[in-house]
């Protein structure tokens, strides 16, 4: 129920300002401006610390500098070969983790449904997880793995998500049928990743399970091209869907009636979902909980009715680049980003959600 | 000056009524036939094959020492015993959580109770060196009480207590955070991955009779409050206004309702290691043949839940012999495709 | 001072009070919906509360229905603090009935009425003869036994109503709270709805609080108005009492004609048009 105002003023009509450019108008609320733009800052920020930071530590203003291309010598060379790859695979696979749960849950209109529940990064996990085990640990295997494994999480992953649009879809997709469905993929993947994980030997078990985790060590610029290519063409049809979501929310039949071609819009919604999905899953790996956290940690700081996309991609953009940043520096030990991005993510949540002051169902 | 009204005659009425009693005491008889069916086959069927009459004798005639015999009572019995009492517990969990939560996703191990028997178990082998699966019992069951209770004390901590919602938020992140922890030990300890990377698949194999008489009584009392939580249920499935306007107290029903489960599934995820797929599916499948009264549902969910996984203990025996496929394995493979076909047949019933 | 003065039977001096709020004061969080309202129910009236939409009729009809406790004042029920009433025990008296309550998919009608019997049963008594009767006669009554083994979302509006008031007969309360019971129902199955529940009045001797919105129907089937406006009891009485143009303007900020109704001679309003 919204708090209503008891004065009877004249109030603005929506809960909102308008802005208004030229012939562009637009409606907004002050948190959908200020989160994501606060939440951008801090991402900036926090990868020029994350590029300095290393064996061989570098200020961000020289971070910067490199950047722009003003950097000399070993600089430019540890910044820009090695260091901005990686950053840039955990802001990109952020962006697709948080807006491709923010996508999921406003469909299925439940806030647990997220790719890691519904089956598609268990069905990636199952592709990397036989390649990574199936050509075992020899040395042309590994060669031969390391090529192999992104490629075969992507396939798994797009299997997975293509099986569960398939089988979801009966002249539309009902969001309670979509989940039903999710939740037979997400078994049988999880059961293939746990048959192939016994039967491994257990060093390939091991390095699977480091995959499985999600990892953003030795990420070179060949796994952040392809995924920022994808994006590039995936992240703005899906926040183009936003307005459409924002109707479907209220339901299948009032969405028709506003005018939504809702086969359409449910098609485009699974599928940019599952793209965002594939491609982030095989350049990381699934790293644990960002989707099916991320949109709830958003959600809760805008304020509004459904997990937001942007504010969603770039609070998971930041979380995973702000683990990967604790891992290299704070801890003793390096671990993979997978752990630190639940083991900051999930408290955080935990302790919104203690705090709570308007939930979403 | 009331009116009367008339009254139809007790026999008469409501004919529909009956026949959909009937076909709720068929339903629930064709499981106990499944179970009893199921049962048998698992005493008889494994890498040695062993006809019913050699099993009838080994069990009639406690002196007999074949080689039959002893494999009957020392090894099938005991397994066959701790595959019903996993699978009830599994499946009556499964219904509870759904129904508790009203969430298609709930299974229990939602509530915490995996992630934490999982992190319980890991510290029982980096910390404690134990390698058995029956080593880990005390310990998974420990922990799956305690991540519960973490879930339920943070759950109910914010404004507006308990609600289903909360609950399965904080359960959600708190098992994030418990795994978290999991796979911090695992990625840096070949040694424990070993040992923890058989138990997780979840398994019947190398639990023997002491793993069953250690959880069963605590299957036994989850299985009392389960049955007991079955009226309130149905009345929570009303809303809790009106649940409360028909004297329900809330507070009472889910609490009976989050210990039942606890102990259910902490109980069979000790024993056999987690099975998801049975209380996730099961309640499922059951709600369309019995329809969303509690009554039925908790006890056919349990039933079903019992068959299926000792069937599937059975075929995991059977295809890769003389090697072993975990139950954990075959359930998800062989159940999960009947279960989406049931989803794509009929419009599953909501929750 | 010798000659005792007759008084009526069942006069309003005179009659029990059943249910009375006592100076309570209703929040949701830190929101004050309701403060300091006093309100008496007797023994077998029927009361609408009525009121602008957002001025606190439904809040005020859970805290009576024990859903919302009172951050000051107190609710009693025959007497006795409500708050401090065992649960069970206020539903073996008080029935209520919230707004829009929705059936699980598929229960049916028979099992939905059914459950209404659940403050009557037991761990030992689970299903008696008495409360199959109840049932039985809780469908006849509201001509629900054709529809008994309908699943209550197969219903239409006007039955899925019947369906929960069949329910509500069939707890055996001798008070009924309902929420806007006519809420998305046509004007016939408004009738249909609020003949059933002065029926209930009537014939069963229930004590009805209703809140309606239609104040033209609530004058006609209630025979007394609670009228609210920003959580305050603005004013109470026979409807005749309540439903005057100056009121109508106060509350409604509406500008009205009120007419006896040619029917049943219960005061009717005429809007003219929107004041402000």
């Amino acid at each position: 129920m919204s708090v209503q105002a008891p004065e009877r003023e004249v109030r603005p009509v929506r809960s909102g300002r308008t802005v208004r450019i030229g012939p562009v108008s637009a409606s907004l609320r002050w948190r959908d401006v200020v989160v994501p733009s606060v939440a951008f800052a801090a991402l900036a920020l926090v990868s020029a610390v994350s590029m300095g930071r290393g064996d061989f530590p570098i200020g961000v203003v020289d971070v910067l500098r490199t950047l722009v291309g003003l950097g000399e010598g070993p600089q430019e060379f540890i910044v820009l070969e090695l260091r901005a790859p990686r950053v840039i695979v955990g802001v990109l696979v952020g962006l697709a983790f948080g807006v491709a749960g923010a996508l999921f849950q406003t469909f299925a209109r439940n806030p647990l449904a997220s790719p890691d529940t519904l089956g598609i990064t268990a069905g990636a996990s199952a592709g990397a997880v036989a390649a990574i085990v199936l050509t075992g640990g020899t040395s042309t295997g590994a060669i031969l793995g390391g090529l192999g494994i992104p490629l075969a999480a992507l396939l798994g992953a797009l299997a997975a998500g293509l099986l569960l649009f398939l089988l979801a879809w009966r002249a539309g997709i009902d969001g309670y049928r979509l989940v039903l469905v999710g939740i037979a993929l997400w078994a049988v993947g999880n059961a293939l990743i746990d048959f192939l994980l016994t039967r491994a030997e257990i060093y390939d078990a091991s390095s699977a399970y480091v995959w499985i985790t999600g990892s953003l060590n030795s990420r070179t610029w060949d796994h952040a091209v392809p995924l920022a290519i994808a994006l590039a063409v995936l992240l703005p049809l899906s926040l183009a869907l936003n307005r459409v979501l924002a109707v479907m929310q209220f339901g299948d039949d009032t969405a028709r009636g506003l005018g939504v071609r809702l086969a359409g819009a449910q098609t485009a919604v699974v599928l940019l979902a599952v793209g965002l999905v594939a491609f982030a899953v095989s350049a990381a790996g699934p790293i644990a909980f960002v989707s099916l956290i991320v949109p709830q940690i958003a959600v809760r700081l805008t304020g509004g009715s459904r997990p937001p996309l942007l504010a969603s991609g770039l609070v998971g953009a930041l979380l995973v680049v702000g683990a990967d940043l604790v891992t290299r520096t704070v801890l003793p030990e390096a671990l993979p980003v997978g752990i630190l991005t639940a083991a900051i993510g999930a408290p955080y949540l935990l302790w919104l959600l203690v705090r709570g002051r308007r939930q979403f169902t | 000056m009331a009116t009367t009204v008339e009254v139809p005659a007790r026999d008469a009425v409501r004919p529909l009524a009956r026949s959909r009693r009937a076909r709720r005491l068929a339903t629930l008889l064709l499981l106990l036939g499944l179970v009893v069916a199921a049962s048998l086959a698992s005493i008889a069927v494994g890498t040695r094959s062993i006809g019913l009459g050699d099993v009838w004798r080994a069990l009639l005639d406690s002196d007999l020492s074949t080689e039959e015999a002893v494999i009957v009572r020392q090894l099938r019995v005991p397994r066959t015993v701790l595959g019903l009492l996993v699978g009830l517990a599994l499946g009556i969990a499964g219904a509870l959580m759904q129904g508790h939560t009203r969430n298609p996703l709930g299974d229990p191990g939602l509530l915490g109770v995996t992630a934490g028997a999982s992190l319980a178990v890991v510290l029982a082998i980096s910390v404690f060196g134990l390698t058995s699966p029956s080593g880990y019992v005390w310990f998974a069951f420990a922990g799956a009480l305690a991540g519960t209770v973490l879930v339920y004390a943070i759950g109910s901590a914010g404004r507006g207590g308990a609600t289903p919602l909360s609950l399965a938020l904080a359960g959600a992140a708190l098992s994030a955070l418990m795994y978290a922890l999991v796979r911090a030990v695992l990625v840096s300890d070949q040694q424990t991955l070993d040992s923890f990377r058989f138990w997780v698949v979840g398994s019947l194999a190398g639990r023997g009779a002491d793993v069953a008489w250690q959880v069963g009584p605590f299957i036994a009392i989850g299985l009392v409050l389960a049955l007991v939580n079955a009226p309130a249920l149905n009345l929570l499935g009303l809303g809790e206004d009106v649940a409360r306007g028909l004297g329900q107290r809330i507070w009472l029903a889910r609490a009976v309702g989050l210990a039942a489960i606890t102990l259910l599934c902490g109980a069979a995820t000790a024993a056999c290691g987690p099975i998801a797929f049975v209380g996730l599916v099961v309640p499922h499948m059951v709600r369309a043949l019995t329809g969303p009264d509690h009554r039925w549902l908790l006890p056919c969910s349990g039933l079903l839940g019992a068959a299926l996984l000792l069937g599937a203990d059975v075929i995991g025996r059977v295809v890769v012999r003389p090697g072993e496929l975990q139950v954990g394995i075959v359930l998800a493979l062989i159940g999960a495709p009947f279960f989406i076909a049931l989803v794509r047949r009929t419009r599953a019933a909501g929750l | 001072m010798t000659t005792p003065i007759e008084l009526e039977p069942r006069s309003a001096a005179t009659a029990r009070v059943r249910l009375a709020a006592e100076g309570v004061r209703l929040a949701y969080d830190e929101r004050v919906v309701v403060d300091g309202l006093d309100l008496q129910l007797t023994e077998g009236s029927f009361t609408a509360i009525v009121g602008p939409n957002g001025c606190g009729k439904s809040t005020l009809l859970r805290a009576l229905g024990r859903l919302l406790r009172p951050t000051a004042g107190q609710v009693l029920l025959d007497g006795q603090a409500i708050a401090k009433t065992p649960t069970r025990e206020v539903a073996k008296v008080l029935g209520l009935l919230p707004q829009t309550p929705v059936a699980p998919e598929g229960l049916t009608v028979g099992d939905l009425v059914a459950r209404g019997r659940h403050p009557h049963q037991s761990w030992l008594r689970q299903w008696s003869r008495d409360d199959e009767a109840v049932v039985a006669e809780a469908l006849a009554w509201t001509d629900m036994t054709e529809l008994a083994d309908r699943p209550v979302d197969a219903l239409s509006g006007g039955q899925r109503q019947r369906a929960w008031i069949s329910m509500a007969l069939a707890q055996g309360t001798d008070l009924l709270l309902l929420d806007e019971p006519t809420t998305y129902l046509d004007l016939s199955h408004q009738i249909d709805v609020l003949e059933l529940v002065g029926r209930l009045h009537a014939e069963r001797g229930r004590t009805v609080v209703v809140v309606l919105h239609d104040l033209n129907l609530a004058a006609r089937y209630a025979h007394r108005l609670v009228a609210m406006k920003d959580g305050a009891l603005v004013a109470s009485g026979t409807p005749d009492e309540v439903l005057t143009e100056q009121l109508l303007a106060d509350v409604f900020d509406l500008e009205a004609r009120v007419i006896p109704d040619p029917v049943a001679g219960t005061p009717m309003v005429v809007p003219v048009r929107r004041l402000r």
